[in-house]
């Protein structure tokens, strides 16, 4: 009797043992490098977010090289993962790799990039919209200023770099049908914090001493820092004087947030691993085919929000 | 064994060692799947190290090859995108740019008596910069034939693939061997290496070796280049940065004394392989930083050279002790 209900139980665990190993075991996850914080804070949030999940992460880091992802995706597939993880370094060059993973029945999920190849050779891509995400920082301004009159300069990202042109984008579309809200000055800060100190100083210079601006809206965190140092020198008060709204959401800004010196900043979250792992999750389990685009959060954050417990918890991601 | 075949079976110890203890702890890696990896992912690394073998056992050495590899990648690319050219015209053509390129560094060094080191160093720079003026970004190669070579393998048992370009990397290899050691230009160039004063008392054209050695190389980084153009299906001038140098590791651990005269193109082979090998290995660990590849190598050149020194210390005492009962 008691061998009885001994063998059942083991049976019964045996059993949720095999459901369970449907989800993915084992992950290999090819990184490009560690050339920026976000990239570094994507690291350590796609280690956890494995660790989370009892997945065991394989983790490459490619040292910028497009060889060195081949390679490593080749080692994935011999070792047999359940999955692949890739954030590719170029667009181009993935076909034969991919197909010899689709071969080997391994779902690939690319993360935050995308390529060339076709759609079939991968399940999904997480990445963020970059024009949403400009977007949700023109809602904002639109919002919080009213039908007060108001000019805003602009620091722009690279010139040409699709982040610059469709965050660009993104804002205007969302200033547009207020014409209360004016872009009066735009130019390139390089996503640099230096540039963007310089940039703003001239456009300080140029708008009466800056009593002509209502608004800054920077690129990326990066470049409003700099210009808050600039508008502080100015003898102005950033956050009050000027409002500041910036993109990216790196640690710096929510210390620029807890002092009242930045008004708000739009969210480009290093956490892909997460949605990627639940899209891959729902696919073994259920066998769901994911869109073949994944649109993660562009959240948004102002002083509101408590910056200085996010400050706190974004401080030991890696940025 | 001797003094000249002593590192070349280091090696090849150090090698099945290295492999044995990966497959203890990672059964997977001995499939036919990792061993065609290994020849696949090195193939470009592998054709251009038999280039750099020859270079180093004749006393010199190549820093331009990896700036070759990325100007050949962009040409190519460039090429088929730009003008009617089809891939077999815009290789042969790219075949004969590098080869005249290493020929006329070879000239350089040989009558200008300049130091191989500085006139390589410049051809980087110049390779790579005419990369640069070709194209800045990344060019996809989006031609029929060069899909079909990368499509190319032979499905080992086991699902391993050994790939055209891996084939063609041990075939590469191969031709080195015989070439290193049963013609003329080989014997030439293990004489040059031993010292070219002594190569030309002996009676080899000490010009014409010299600018055959660096032909050689840049034929081969050539090569290797329309490799990697099919093995990434792109062109981008900032591709294969420092490969130079992992060749030149390559050579060191495969068994060829940097200073000259000895060496074998098959060591050169098993130094690519156990390159491949610990980063393969580090990649199926998952864990651990990917600059321990790095780390591993530079403690394995250190070995090797340590052991080299060794060697001709040995050697030296050997012939002491000969003299001396003589």
């Amino acid at each position: 009797m008691i061998s009885k209900i001994v063998f059942g139980a083991s049976l019964l665990a045996s059993v949720s043992l095999l459901s369970s190993a449907a989800m993915a075991q084992t992950v290999g996850f090819s990184q490009i490098g560690s050339e920026s914080g976000w990239r570094a804070a994507e690291t350590t949030l796609t280690k956890q977010e494995a660790e989370k999940r009892g997945i065991d992460l394989k983790f490459a880091d490619a040292q910028q090289k497009q060889e060195n992802q081949i390679k490593a995706l080749r080692s994935f597939i011999a070792q047999g993962v359940d999955a692949i993880l890739i954030a590719p370094v170029v667009e181009t060059g993935w076909d034969a790799v991919l197909e010899e993973a689709k071969d080997a029945e391994i779902p690939v999920i690319l993360l935050d990039r995308t390529v060339d190849s076709s759609k079939d050779l991968y399940l999904t891509a997480v990445g963020s919209d970059l024009e949403h995400e400009g977007k949700v920082a023109g809602d904002w301004l639109v919002k919080d200023v009213g039908d007060k009159q108001c000019n805003v300069v602009e620091l722009q990202g690279t010139t040409g770099s699709s982040p610059a042109i469709k965050r660009k984008a993104g804002f205007e579309a969302a200033i547009a049908g207020h014409d209360n809200i004016k872009i009066t000055r735009s130019q390139t800060g390089d996503f640099t914090r230096a540039k963007g100190k310089e940039v703003m100083e001239s456009f300080l210079k140029a708008e009466n001493g800056g009593k002509d601006i209502c608004a800054l809206y920077a690129h990326n965190d990066d470049m409003a820092v700099g210009a808050i140092q600039a508008i502080k020198e100015a003898g102005l008060k950033p956050g009050t004087d000027i409002k500041v709204v910036s993109i990216d959401a790196v640690p710096d800004i929510f210390q620029a947030l807890a002092a009242g010196e930045a008004n708000a900043t739009v969210e480009l979250t290093p956490n892909m691993a997460g949605p990627a792992f639940d899209a891959l999750k729902a696919y073994m389990d259920d066998k769901k085919e994911p869109p073949k685009f994944i649109q993660t959060e562009s959240k948004l954050y102002t002083q509101a929000d408590d910056p200085k417990a996010v400050y706190e918890e974004k401080k030991g991601l890696g940025y | 064994m001797n003094a000249r075949t002593l590192p070349l079976l280091a090696t090849v110890l150090i090698f099945i060692i290295a492999y044995a203890l990966c497959y203890l702890q990672f059964p997977a890696i001995l499939s036919t799947r990792v061993v065609g990896n290994l020849l696949t992912d090195n193939a470009f690394l592998g054709i251009v190290a038999v280039g750099m073998t020859f270079v180093i056992i004749s006393g010199g050495i190549d820093l331009s090859v990896g700036s070759v590899i990325a100007f050949s990648g962009v040409f190519i690319a460039v090429m088929l995108r730009d003008t009617g050219l089809g891939p077999w015209p815009v290789f042969a053509l790219l075949l004969v740019i590098t080869t005249l390129f290493g020929a006329a560094m070879g000239a350089t060094i040989h009558f200008l008596q300049m130091p191989p080191f500085i006139v390589t160093l410049a051809g980087m720079f110049l390779a790579r910069g005419m990369a640069y003026v070709l194209s800045i970004d990344s060019v996809p190669i989006n031609d029929e034939t060069i899909s079909v070579l990368q499509r190319l393998y032979w499905l080992m048992p086991g699902k391993g693939r050994l790939t055209l370009i891996g084939g063609l990397m041990l075939v590469v290899v191969v031709v080195g061997i015989i070439v290193a050691q049963r013609t003329r230009f080989g014997t030439n160039v293990y004489a040059l290496g031993g010292g070219a004063q002594t190569a030309r008392l002996m009676g080899v054209p000490v010009a014409r070796t010299t600018m055959q050695v660096y032909a050689v190389s840049g034929f081969l980084a050539g090569l290797s280049g329309i490799v990697f153009a099919i093995y990434t299906s792109a062109g981008y001038s900032l591709a294969t940065v420092g490969v130079e140098l992992d060749a030149i590791a390559a050579v060191v651990i495969g068994g060829t004394l940097l200073t000259g005269g000895s060496g074998f193109v098959a060591g050169t082979l098993i130094g690519v392989l156990i390159m491949g090998l610990i980063q393969t290995y580090i990649i199926f660990d998952g864990t651990l930083s990917s600059w321990w590849t790095k780390i591993a190598i530079g403690m394995l050149l250190l070995g090797f050279i340590v052991l080299q020194k060794a060697l001709v210390w040995a050697g030296g005492r050997r012939t002491e002790a000969a003299a001396g009962k003589g």
